[in-house]
């Protein structure tokens, strides 16, 4: 499907009235108490996450949900494009699986940016990472992406590769739950559930490959400060239904696999800005 | 409230198979109650046993509903009945998954409380349970089949609260589909092989997983549900 065919999907009336002000975002996103450092290389509209239980996104909230999950987007797309151009990282017998994610993650890039585009608005910048994690401190080297932060091998050691991997990719899951319900009702969230729901396979298939279930059991991980990652997840009362009490064959692990969670657009800023430069 | 369901009298009730089965351990026995508590009338049905209106949310969750119980039955049996030289961690991650299905089922039974539609018959004739590829291609239809129905099921939801936990319930069938799918195939990208789900509504070229209207997804559920289903108002 091209992305005009995507266009046509969506609801004319928010093709022609979506517009989005990065002045606007930074305004509310400095009263939210983001800094300004963040502001300067992070997309409009991360901020913008008031929702009234009730309500529907607003077209500027549209757009900057979109732009959000852009800049996620961009994060995964460059990790394995890195990650498969890396020599003697990926083992000859992986390569498939991570030549597919990343095809999939760079048509996400692409997908996003024309929708956003055909929406009246403008796709944000790609920003520079730091795989490392290091925030692009000093030891920064813009060429190979990295720096001196905790993950400062994760284009030369599989096992660092996977982890970041894992973590990227069980956040994306948890990221697009979280901005679901400003979609609503429209034919944009039906495409961001089909983005979602390839995340997550994704995200099963590298925690397979960390010998890990494909699934996530409470908030427990063994990525090494991920803790952020999974905040949450040990939740077990879904809907208003407290499935402890109203379950009672079901043991606590079980309860939490069986529900993945969200995140906010809050929380994920947190987790990503350490990789953003 | 519309009709969320509507249950026509079965004249094959007395002889229906394994009902008991299908609600499973200790599962939700709501047949008789929600047909009263819902205000079904079956005088409007046409040959339907179960009508889901999708202009309700209430519809969208019992069509989650109807297809978490067919996950559930399906693999209470194949724990129930192993196949063939099952191993050990066909075991660990097959349990898992009867263990989830069978939650996302009680689960949304709880939600939906009074407005439930009744639990369903299974029609499993045409899986042999003692095939590990009959099951775990099964399993694979199931689980693809179940995340293009939550994605093309979202739209219609109204309430947040929904909307959440249908999407949490979403990304995890789709874990559950790379598992299987990596079970077939080990090692290759079988898991996202987006390509081969263009009739679950994929779109490799964009990167997208399936998404099917709802009448869709019955018409390749209905051979293993003995109840007619059908959808309206989406």
């Amino acid at each position: 499907m091209s992305n005009e065919t995507l266009l046509s999907n969506l609801d004319p009336e928010v093709l022609e009235r979506l517009r989005c002000s990065r002045r606007e975002a930074i305004a509310k996103a400095a009263k939210a108490g983001l800094g300004a450092a963040v502001l300067t290389s992070l997309p409009v509209g991360l901020a913008l996450s008031a929702r009234e239980a009730y309500g529907q996104g607003t077209p500027a909230q549209v757009l900057a949900v979109l732009n959000f999950a852009l800049t996620l987007e961009y994060l995964e797309a460059e990790f394995y494009t890195r990650g498969l151009a890396a020599a003697s990282l990926i083992p000859a017998d992986r390569r498939s699986i991570f030549q597919t994610i990343s095809d999939h993650e760079t048509a996400h890039v692409a997908l996003l940016r024309g929708a956003i585009t055909g929406a009246g608005g403008t796709p944000v910048a790609k920003p520079n990472f730091d795989f490392s994690a290091g925030n692009g401190g000093v030891a920064y080297n813009a060429t190979t992406a990295t720096g001196n932060g905790p993950y400062a091998t994760v284009f030369t050691n599989y096992q660092t590769f996977l982890a970041v991997s894992q973590a990227f990719e069980d956040t994306g899951v948890r990221a697009y739950k979280g901005q679901a319900t400003v979609l609503k009702k429209t034919p944009t969230l039906t495409i961001a559930l089909q983005i979602h729901s390839v995340e997550a396979r994704h995200a099963a298939i590298i925690r397979r490959l960390r010998n890990e279930k494909g699934w996530i059991t409470s908030n427990t991980t063994t990525v090494p400060g991920a803790a952020g990652v999974y905040a949450g997840e040990e939740n077990t009362t879904q809907g208003g239904v407290n499935l402890s009490a109203a379950l009672t064959y079901a043991t606590g692990a079980q309860l939490t696999e069986s529900f993945d969670e969200p995140l906010t657009d809050v929380q994920v800023l947190a987790i990503v800005d350490p990789f953003i430069v | 409230m519309r009709f969320l369901s509507s249950l026509q009298a079965d004249p094959e009730e007395g002889t229906r198979l394994n009902r008991r089965g299908f609600l499973g351990f200790g599962g939700t026995a709501l047949a008789a109650t929600a047909l009263v508590a819902s205000g079904c009338d079956s005088s409007d049905d046409n040959n339907s046993d179960v009508r889901l209106d999708f202009s309700n949310d209430f519809g969208v969750l019992n069509y989650a509903y109807a297809l978490e119980q067919l996950e559930a039955a399906f693999y209470a049996q194949v724990i129930a009945t192993p196949f063939a030289g099952i191993a050990a961690n066909e075991t660990a991650i097959l349990s898992d998954l009867a263990a989830h299905e069978r939650i996302h089922r009680d689960f949304l039974a709880a939600a939906l409380g009074t407005n439930a539609i009744p639990g369903l018959t299974p029609n499993f004739t045409a899986i042999n349970f003692g095939s590990r590829t009959s099951v775990l291609t099964t399993a694979k239809t199931f689980e693809d089949l179940g995340v293009s129905a939550y994605n093309g099921a979202g739209r219609y939801l109204s309430l947040d609260a929904y909307i959440t936990v249908a999407g949490k319930i979403v990304s995890v069938e789709a874990r559950h589909a790379a598992v299987i799918r990596d079970l077939l195939e080990p090692n290759t990208n079988a898991f996202a092989r987006l390509g081969e789900l263009a009739a679950f509504g994929a779109v490799a070229a964009n990167g997208l997983d399936g998404a099917l209207a709802p009448d869709k997804v019955l018409a390749q559920a209905s051979g293993f549900i003995r109840e007619k289903i059908t959808a309206r108002n989406f």
